[in-house]
Protein backbone atom coordinates (compact mmCIF):
# COMPACT_ATOMS: atom_id res chain seq x y z
CA UNK A 1 0.00 0.00 0.00
CA UNK A 2 1.73 3.10 -1.18
CA UNK A 3 1.19 6.22 1.31
CA UNK A 4 1.04 9.42 -0.54
CA UNK A 5 -0.01 12.83 1.09
CA UNK A 6 -2.82 12.22 2.27
CA UNK A 7 -4.05 11.00 5.54
CA UNK A 8 -4.63 6.96 5.08
CA UNK A 9 -6.17 4.86 7.03
CA UNK A 10 -3.74 2.50 8.09
CA UNK A 11 -5.31 -1.05 8.44
CA UNK A 12 -4.18 -4.14 6.61
CA UNK A 13 -7.08 -6.03 4.14
CA UNK A 14 -8.07 -9.29 4.95
CA UNK A 15 -5.93 -11.56 6.54
CA UNK A 16 -6.76 -14.78 8.10
CA UNK A 17 -6.92 -13.31 11.47
CA UNK A 18 -9.39 -10.28 9.79
CA UNK A 19 -11.71 -13.18 8.61
CA UNK A 20 -11.50 -15.06 11.52
CA UNK A 21 -12.42 -11.83 13.59
CA UNK A 22 -15.11 -11.36 11.16
CA UNK A 23 -16.34 -14.88 11.48
CA UNK A 24 -16.79 -14.66 15.42
CA UNK A 25 -18.70 -11.29 15.07
CA UNK A 26 -21.43 -12.89 12.57
CA UNK A 27 -21.76 -16.12 14.90
CA UNK A 28 -22.42 -13.73 17.78
CA UNK A 29 -24.93 -11.48 16.28
CA UNK A 30 -26.53 -14.64 15.11
CA UNK A 31 -26.54 -15.97 18.57
CA UNK A 32 -28.13 -12.48 19.68
CA UNK A 33 -31.17 -13.04 17.06
CA UNK A 34 -31.86 -16.83 18.20
CA UNK A 35 -31.52 -15.81 21.72
CA UNK A 36 -33.93 -12.34 21.29
CA UNK A 37 -36.53 -14.82 18.93
CA UNK A 38 -36.62 -17.95 21.40
CA UNK A 39 -36.71 -16.30 24.50
CA UNK A 40 -40.86 -15.82 25.23
CA UNK A 41 -41.50 -12.22 26.07
CA UNK A 42 -38.60 -10.52 24.13
CA UNK A 43 -39.71 -10.36 21.24
CA UNK A 44 -39.46 -6.93 20.21
CA UNK A 45 -43.27 -4.85 20.57
CA UNK A 46 -43.66 -7.03 23.69
CA UNK A 47 -42.08 -5.54 26.39
CA UNK A 48 -43.95 -3.28 28.45
CA UNK A 49 -40.62 -1.27 30.05
CA UNK A 50 -41.22 1.45 31.85
CA UNK A 51 -43.60 3.50 29.35
CA UNK A 52 -46.67 2.61 32.00
CA UNK A 53 -44.35 3.87 34.83
CA UNK A 54 -43.70 6.96 33.16
CA UNK A 55 -47.17 7.82 32.06
CA UNK A 56 -48.77 7.32 35.17
CA UNK A 57 -46.67 10.23 37.04
CA UNK A 58 -46.83 12.25 33.81
CA UNK A 59 -49.05 14.93 35.79
CA UNK A 60 -46.75 15.41 38.39
CA UNK A 61 -43.60 15.63 35.77
CA UNK A 62 -44.72 19.64 35.20
CA UNK A 63 -43.91 18.82 31.31
CA UNK A 64 -46.15 17.03 28.75
CA UNK A 65 -43.33 15.33 26.87
CA UNK A 66 -42.27 11.39 28.27
CA UNK A 67 -38.84 11.65 27.08
CA UNK A 68 -38.01 15.33 28.58
CA UNK A 69 -40.25 13.90 31.99
CA UNK A 70 -37.25 11.26 32.21
CA UNK A 71 -34.61 13.41 31.35
CA UNK A 72 -35.14 16.17 33.72
CA UNK A 73 -37.38 15.39 36.67
CA UNK A 74 -37.32 11.53 37.04
CA UNK A 75 -33.67 10.94 36.27
CA UNK A 76 -32.43 14.39 36.33
CA UNK A 77 -29.05 13.03 38.25
CA UNK A 78 -28.08 11.33 35.10
CA UNK A 79 -28.74 14.78 32.62
CA UNK A 80 -26.45 17.12 35.43
CA UNK A 81 -23.62 14.15 35.14
CA UNK A 82 -23.83 14.79 31.23
CA UNK A 83 -23.78 18.13 31.63
CA UNK A 84 -20.63 18.26 33.77
CA UNK A 85 -19.19 15.41 31.40
CA UNK A 86 -19.29 18.31 28.63
CA UNK A 87 -17.80 20.61 30.84
CA UNK A 88 -14.45 18.58 31.67
CA UNK A 89 -14.27 17.80 28.16
CA UNK A 90 -14.17 21.46 27.35
CA UNK A 91 -11.51 21.62 30.37
CA UNK A 92 -9.69 19.19 28.46
CA UNK A 93 -9.86 20.25 25.32
CA UNK A 94 -8.68 23.70 26.34
CA UNK A 95 -5.82 22.17 28.90
CA UNK A 96 -3.93 20.92 26.04
CA UNK A 97 -3.67 23.39 23.44
CA UNK A 98 -4.51 26.76 22.22
CA UNK A 99 -6.63 27.57 19.62
CA UNK A 100 -4.97 27.52 15.81
CA UNK A 101 -5.17 31.12 15.25
CA UNK A 102 -6.17 32.39 11.46
CA UNK A 103 -2.74 33.55 10.34
CA UNK A 104 -3.90 34.30 6.74
CA UNK A 105 -6.42 37.48 6.48
CA UNK A 106 -8.83 35.93 3.83
CA UNK A 107 -11.53 38.60 2.55
CA UNK A 108 -14.95 36.92 3.50
CA UNK A 109 -17.22 36.89 -0.07
CA UNK A 110 -20.28 38.61 -0.15
CA UNK A 111 -22.15 35.04 -0.69
CA UNK A 112 -20.60 33.28 2.40
CA UNK A 113 -21.50 37.06 4.71
CA UNK A 114 -25.07 36.37 2.90
CA UNK A 115 -25.46 33.28 3.94
CA UNK A 116 -24.17 33.27 7.58
CA UNK A 117 -26.25 36.55 7.95
CA UNK A 118 -29.22 34.63 7.27
CA UNK A 119 -28.69 31.31 8.81
CA UNK A 120 -27.29 32.24 11.98
CA UNK A 121 -30.46 34.21 13.67
CA UNK A 122 -32.37 31.87 12.00
CA UNK A 123 -30.21 28.83 13.76
CA UNK A 124 -30.93 30.87 17.04
CA UNK A 125 -34.61 31.11 16.43
CA UNK A 126 -34.66 27.22 15.73
CA UNK A 127 -32.44 27.02 19.03
CA UNK A 128 -35.21 28.45 21.47
CA UNK A 129 -37.96 26.59 19.35
CA UNK A 130 -36.52 23.55 20.35
CA UNK A 131 -36.19 24.48 23.98
CA UNK A 132 -39.03 26.05 24.35
CA UNK A 133 -40.62 22.83 22.75
CA UNK A 134 -38.99 20.38 24.74
CA UNK A 135 -41.63 20.32 26.88
CA UNK A 136 -44.27 19.20 25.19
CA UNK A 137 -42.75 17.85 22.28
CA UNK A 138 -39.57 16.16 20.45
CA UNK A 139 -36.80 18.86 21.92
CA UNK A 140 -35.24 19.83 24.49
CA UNK A 141 -31.82 21.27 26.00
CA UNK A 142 -29.27 19.30 24.07
CA UNK A 143 -31.16 19.64 21.10
CA UNK A 144 -31.27 23.44 20.96
CA UNK A 145 -27.52 23.77 22.42
CA UNK A 146 -26.69 21.64 19.13
CA UNK A 147 -28.34 24.12 16.95
CA UNK A 148 -26.41 26.66 18.97
CA UNK A 149 -23.49 24.84 18.47
CA UNK A 150 -23.85 24.70 14.53
CA UNK A 151 -24.19 28.64 14.37
CA UNK A 152 -21.12 29.04 16.58
CA UNK A 153 -19.35 26.88 14.34
CA UNK A 154 -20.67 28.54 11.41
CA UNK A 155 -19.20 31.73 12.92
CA UNK A 156 -16.01 29.98 13.19
CA UNK A 157 -15.65 28.71 10.05
CA UNK A 158 -16.51 31.80 8.05
CA UNK A 159 -13.64 33.33 9.82
CA UNK A 160 -15.30 36.45 11.31
CA UNK A 161 -12.95 38.04 13.19
CA UNK A 162 -15.24 38.83 16.29
CA UNK A 163 -16.17 35.24 17.60
CA UNK A 164 -12.42 34.70 18.17
CA UNK A 165 -12.16 37.86 19.72
CA UNK A 166 -14.60 37.10 22.22
CA UNK A 167 -12.74 37.49 26.05
CA UNK A 168 -12.04 34.47 27.27
CA UNK A 169 -13.56 35.36 31.19
CA UNK A 170 -17.14 35.94 28.99
CA UNK A 171 -16.87 32.03 27.67
CA UNK A 172 -15.99 30.46 30.91
CA UNK A 173 -19.07 32.03 32.55
CA UNK A 174 -20.79 31.00 29.72
CA UNK A 175 -19.64 27.43 29.58
CA UNK A 176 -20.02 27.12 33.59
CA UNK A 177 -23.79 28.60 33.19
CA UNK A 178 -25.92 25.53 32.60
CA UNK A 179 -23.95 23.74 35.44
CA UNK A 180 -24.22 26.03 37.76
CA UNK A 181 -28.12 27.02 37.30
CA UNK A 182 -28.36 23.24 37.26
CA UNK A 183 -26.52 22.47 40.67
CA UNK A 184 -27.55 25.76 42.10
CA UNK A 185 -31.88 24.35 41.70
CA UNK A 186 -30.49 20.80 42.85
CA UNK A 187 -29.03 22.19 46.12
CA UNK A 188 -31.89 24.85 46.51
CA UNK A 189 -34.44 21.36 45.86
CA UNK A 190 -32.43 19.61 48.27
CA UNK A 191 -32.26 22.35 51.17
CA UNK A 192 -35.95 22.52 50.54
CA UNK A 193 -37.91 19.24 50.08
CA UNK A 194 -34.68 17.40 51.43
CA UNK A 195 -33.91 15.79 47.94
CA UNK A 196 -31.92 16.44 45.40
CA UNK A 197 -33.55 17.20 42.27
CA UNK A 198 -37.04 16.97 43.95
CA UNK A 199 -38.44 19.99 42.67
CA UNK A 200 -41.31 21.53 45.08
CA UNK A 201 -44.91 20.88 43.87
CA UNK A 202 -46.34 23.25 40.98
CA UNK A 203 -42.41 24.83 39.76
CA UNK A 204 -41.80 21.88 38.42
CA UNK A 205 -42.34 23.06 34.78
CA UNK A 206 -40.80 26.27 34.97
CA UNK A 207 -37.58 25.21 37.03
CA UNK A 208 -37.31 22.83 33.80
CA UNK A 209 -37.44 25.26 31.52
CA UNK A 210 -34.62 27.65 33.55
CA UNK A 211 -32.89 24.33 33.37
CA UNK A 212 -33.12 23.73 29.89
CA UNK A 213 -32.18 27.29 28.35
CA UNK A 214 -29.24 27.71 30.94
CA UNK A 215 -28.02 24.16 29.70
CA UNK A 216 -28.55 24.75 26.02
CA UNK A 217 -26.69 28.14 26.12
CA UNK A 218 -23.65 26.36 28.14
CA UNK A 219 -24.06 23.08 25.71
CA UNK A 220 -23.92 25.33 22.54
CA UNK A 221 -21.00 27.18 23.60
CA UNK A 222 -19.07 23.71 24.79
CA UNK A 223 -20.01 22.42 21.13
CA UNK A 224 -18.79 25.56 19.17
CA UNK A 225 -15.21 25.76 21.51
CA UNK A 226 -14.74 21.84 20.89
CA UNK A 227 -14.25 23.11 17.26
CA UNK A 228 -12.47 25.66 17.92
CA UNK A 229 -9.99 23.09 19.42
CA UNK A 230 -8.12 24.99 22.06
CA UNK A 231 -8.28 27.64 24.25
CA UNK A 232 -8.40 31.60 23.50
CA UNK A 233 -5.43 33.48 22.89
CA UNK A 234 -6.06 35.66 25.83
CA UNK A 235 -7.05 33.07 28.15
CA UNK A 236 -4.65 32.60 31.07
CA UNK A 237 -0.84 31.36 29.88
CA UNK A 238 1.35 29.14 31.69
CA UNK A 239 2.94 31.81 33.20
CA UNK A 240 0.78 33.63 34.88
CA UNK A 241 -0.23 30.01 37.03
CA UNK A 242 3.14 29.96 38.26
CA UNK B 1 -47.56 -8.08 10.74
CA UNK B 2 -48.81 -5.99 7.91
CA UNK B 3 -46.31 -5.03 5.16
CA UNK B 4 -46.53 -2.06 3.13
CA UNK B 5 -44.29 0.27 1.25
CA UNK B 6 -42.40 1.50 4.66
CA UNK B 7 -41.20 -2.11 5.79
CA UNK B 8 -39.23 -2.20 1.52
CA UNK B 9 -38.34 1.50 2.90
CA UNK B 10 -37.09 0.03 5.98
CA UNK B 11 -35.43 -2.61 4.53
CA UNK B 12 -33.38 -0.75 1.87
CA UNK B 13 -32.69 2.29 4.70
CA UNK B 14 -30.90 -0.88 7.06
CA UNK B 15 -29.45 -2.39 4.24
CA UNK B 16 -27.93 1.13 3.17
CA UNK B 17 -26.74 1.67 6.90
CA UNK B 18 -24.66 -1.44 6.91
CA UNK B 19 -23.22 -0.40 3.83
CA UNK B 20 -22.19 2.86 4.35
CA UNK B 21 -21.21 1.87 7.50
CA UNK B 22 -18.70 -1.09 5.73
CA UNK B 23 -17.38 1.46 3.56
CA UNK B 24 -16.34 4.32 5.91
CA UNK B 25 -14.63 1.48 7.78
CA UNK B 26 -12.74 -0.10 5.10
CA UNK B 27 -11.98 3.32 3.12
CA UNK B 28 -8.63 4.16 2.71
CA UNK B 29 -8.74 7.54 2.75
CA UNK B 30 -9.70 9.23 5.66
CA UNK B 31 -11.59 11.99 4.23
CA UNK B 32 -14.01 9.81 2.21
CA UNK B 33 -14.61 8.00 5.89
CA UNK B 34 -15.45 11.54 7.48
CA UNK B 35 -17.85 12.39 4.81
CA UNK B 36 -19.23 8.74 4.61
CA UNK B 37 -19.54 9.07 8.42
CA UNK B 38 -21.85 12.30 8.50
CA UNK B 39 -23.87 10.45 5.08
CA UNK B 40 -24.41 7.48 8.01
CA UNK B 41 -25.21 10.08 10.54
CA UNK B 42 -28.13 11.43 8.08
CA UNK B 43 -29.78 8.28 7.33
CA UNK B 44 -29.10 7.20 10.99
CA UNK B 45 -31.15 10.24 12.23
CA UNK B 46 -33.52 8.62 9.68
CA UNK B 47 -33.39 5.36 11.37
CA UNK B 48 -34.30 6.98 14.46
CA UNK B 49 -37.36 8.69 13.26
CA UNK B 50 -38.59 5.33 11.68
CA UNK B 51 -38.18 3.59 15.14
CA UNK B 52 -40.46 6.75 16.51
CA UNK B 53 -37.62 8.25 18.69
CA UNK B 54 -37.94 11.53 17.46
CA UNK B 55 -36.06 12.77 20.25
CA UNK B 56 -32.99 11.02 19.37
CA UNK B 57 -33.35 11.42 15.58
CA UNK B 58 -33.03 15.37 16.54
CA UNK B 59 -29.85 14.58 18.44
CA UNK B 60 -28.25 12.69 16.02
CA UNK B 61 -28.96 14.71 13.20
CA UNK B 62 -27.42 17.91 14.90
CA UNK B 63 -24.92 16.31 16.75
CA UNK B 64 -23.61 13.18 14.63
CA UNK B 65 -24.02 14.51 11.49
CA UNK B 66 -23.79 18.17 11.85
CA UNK B 67 -21.08 18.84 14.55
CA UNK B 68 -19.05 15.51 14.98
CA UNK B 69 -18.22 15.68 10.84
CA UNK B 70 -17.32 19.06 11.04
CA UNK B 71 -14.88 18.40 14.28
CA UNK B 72 -13.45 15.45 12.64
CA UNK B 73 -12.57 17.80 9.45
CA UNK B 74 -11.17 20.52 11.58
CA UNK B 75 -8.64 17.63 13.60
CA UNK B 76 -8.07 16.06 9.78
CA UNK B 77 -6.63 19.56 9.05
CA UNK B 78 -4.28 19.67 11.97
CA UNK B 79 -3.24 16.39 11.82
CA UNK B 80 -2.07 17.29 8.09
CA UNK B 81 -0.65 20.23 8.98
CA UNK B 82 1.42 18.17 11.78
CA UNK B 83 2.76 16.50 9.45
CA UNK B 84 3.83 18.38 6.75
CA UNK B 85 5.96 20.03 9.45
CA UNK B 86 4.31 23.20 9.50
CA UNK B 87 3.93 25.22 12.71
CA UNK B 88 2.96 22.98 15.86
CA UNK B 89 0.86 24.92 18.28
CA UNK B 90 1.53 22.61 20.87
CA UNK B 91 5.27 22.39 20.69
CA UNK B 92 5.59 26.42 19.82
CA UNK B 93 4.08 26.59 23.49
CA UNK B 94 6.65 24.03 24.61
CA UNK B 95 9.77 26.39 23.28
CA UNK B 96 8.09 29.69 24.75
CA UNK B 97 8.15 28.14 27.96
CA UNK B 98 11.72 27.17 27.74
CA UNK B 99 12.70 30.44 26.52
CA UNK B 100 10.58 31.88 29.40
CA UNK B 101 12.61 29.44 32.47
CA UNK B 102 15.67 30.37 30.16
CA UNK B 103 15.11 34.03 30.54
CA UNK B 104 14.36 33.92 34.36
CA UNK B 105 17.06 31.75 35.08
CA UNK B 106 19.65 33.93 33.67
CA UNK B 107 17.81 37.01 35.85
CA UNK B 108 18.36 34.95 38.71
CA UNK B 109 21.98 34.65 38.01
Amino acid sequence: MKITGKTRNRHRRFDGLGLLFLCLIFCLIALLGAILCITPGTTPGTTPGLADAVSSLQAQSGVESPVTAVLLNFRGYDTLLEVMVLLLAVIGVWSLTKAPLSWQKVDISPVQMGVVRLLAPVLCLVAAYLVWQGSHLAGGAFQGGAILGAAGVLLLVSELDWPRAVPALVLRIGLVLGPLVFVGIALCCLFFTGDLLAYPGGTAGWLILLIETACALSIGLTLALLFGGGRPEDDVSDGDIS
Amino acid sequence: MTYSILTLFDIILVLTLLWLGWRLLSSEDIFKAVILFISFGLLMALAWVRMRAPDVALAEAALGAGLTGPLFLSALRRMNRTRKGERRLDSDENRNEDHRKDSKQTQAV
